[in-house]
């Protein structure tokens, strides 16, 4: 049961974020902090079809976490959740045409072990 | 640096500020409040109305849509790894304030972090993809 968990933690959070991130590059640059322009915006993005994709999938992410809390210990779900760092930087790559130098990489790996140690 | 680029790196870690401590705090208090267990789908729901469980909430809504805003301008192999800087100021938190013990492995941990957010976020700009009409 567990790891149905995690899998479903894992595939919903990677779609849900990756749709995000698209969705709010075709948006375009937030520049007006101002709450009625914020508002605004949120207006515009309940239609944006990306968006509501990655709010749908990221609340089937919440509540399997939810589920995965409560017959896992916290120190279990973090590191085994980072996955979604390896998995999301290569779509980013290939999906969202990011330029992921090497830097970044390197700095992504350095982060996934550094999770597993603080958590493990 | 350009004036454009130091406009939007200062923009970007304010915006980053704001997403990783709003995560921090969010799940803090979303841990502390859950129960032991969950029995039956309503609870899942009722649950929800905890007090701390809907200060965790309402937290993780704010941390949600200053990542939302963060995405509209930084990259996602950006956004990751900076934001992670959270998974460190968890543990710091816990030494500084609930006067946790932090053993060798998560300090060679927090370590790793630290220089991977930094070699991202000193090392390369918040956007490498041509910004889109929209706005």
């Amino acid at each position: 049961m567990k790891w149905v968990y995690i899998a479903i933690v894992v595939a919903a959070t990677t779609v849900g974020e990756v749709m995000q991130a698209a969705g709010m590059r075709r948006n375009g640059e937030i520049h007006d902090f101002r709450p009625s322009a914020l508002g605004r915006a949120l207006a515009m993005l309940s239609r944006n079809i990306f968006v509501i994709g990655s709010v749908v999938a990221m609340a089937v992410s919440f509540f399997a976490y939810l589920g995965l809390l409560t017959i896992a210990e916290l120190s279990f779900a973090v590191p085994v959740t980072a996955i979604t760092y390896v998995l999301e930087t290569i779509l980013a790559k290939y999906i969202l045409k990011e330029h992921v130098n090497w830097l970044r990489w390197a700095g992504a790996s350095l982060v996934i072990c550094g999770v597993a140690l603080v958590s493990l | 640096m350009s004036h454009e680029a130091a406009r939007l790196r200062l923009k970007t870690w304010i915006c980053a500020a704001v997403v990783v401590l709003s995560n921090v705090f969010g799940n803090f208090f979303l841990k502390k409040g859950m129960p032991a267990d969950l029995p039956t789908p309503w609870s899942y729901v009722t649950v929800l109305f905890h007090p701390l469980v809907t200060l965790g909430v309402v937290l993780l809504i704010l941390w949600m849509m200053s990542r939302m805003a963060l995405l509209s301008w930084a990259d996602l192999s950006y956004v990751l790894p900076v934001t992670s800087i959270g998974y460190a100021l968890v543990a710091l938190v816990g030494w500084l304030f609930l006067a946790e013990r932090i053993p060798a492995k998560r300090w060679a941990g927090i370590v790793l972090i630290v220089a991977g957010v930094a070699l991202v976020s000193l090392g390369t700009a918040p956007r490498t993809h041509k910004p889109e009409a929209g706005q």
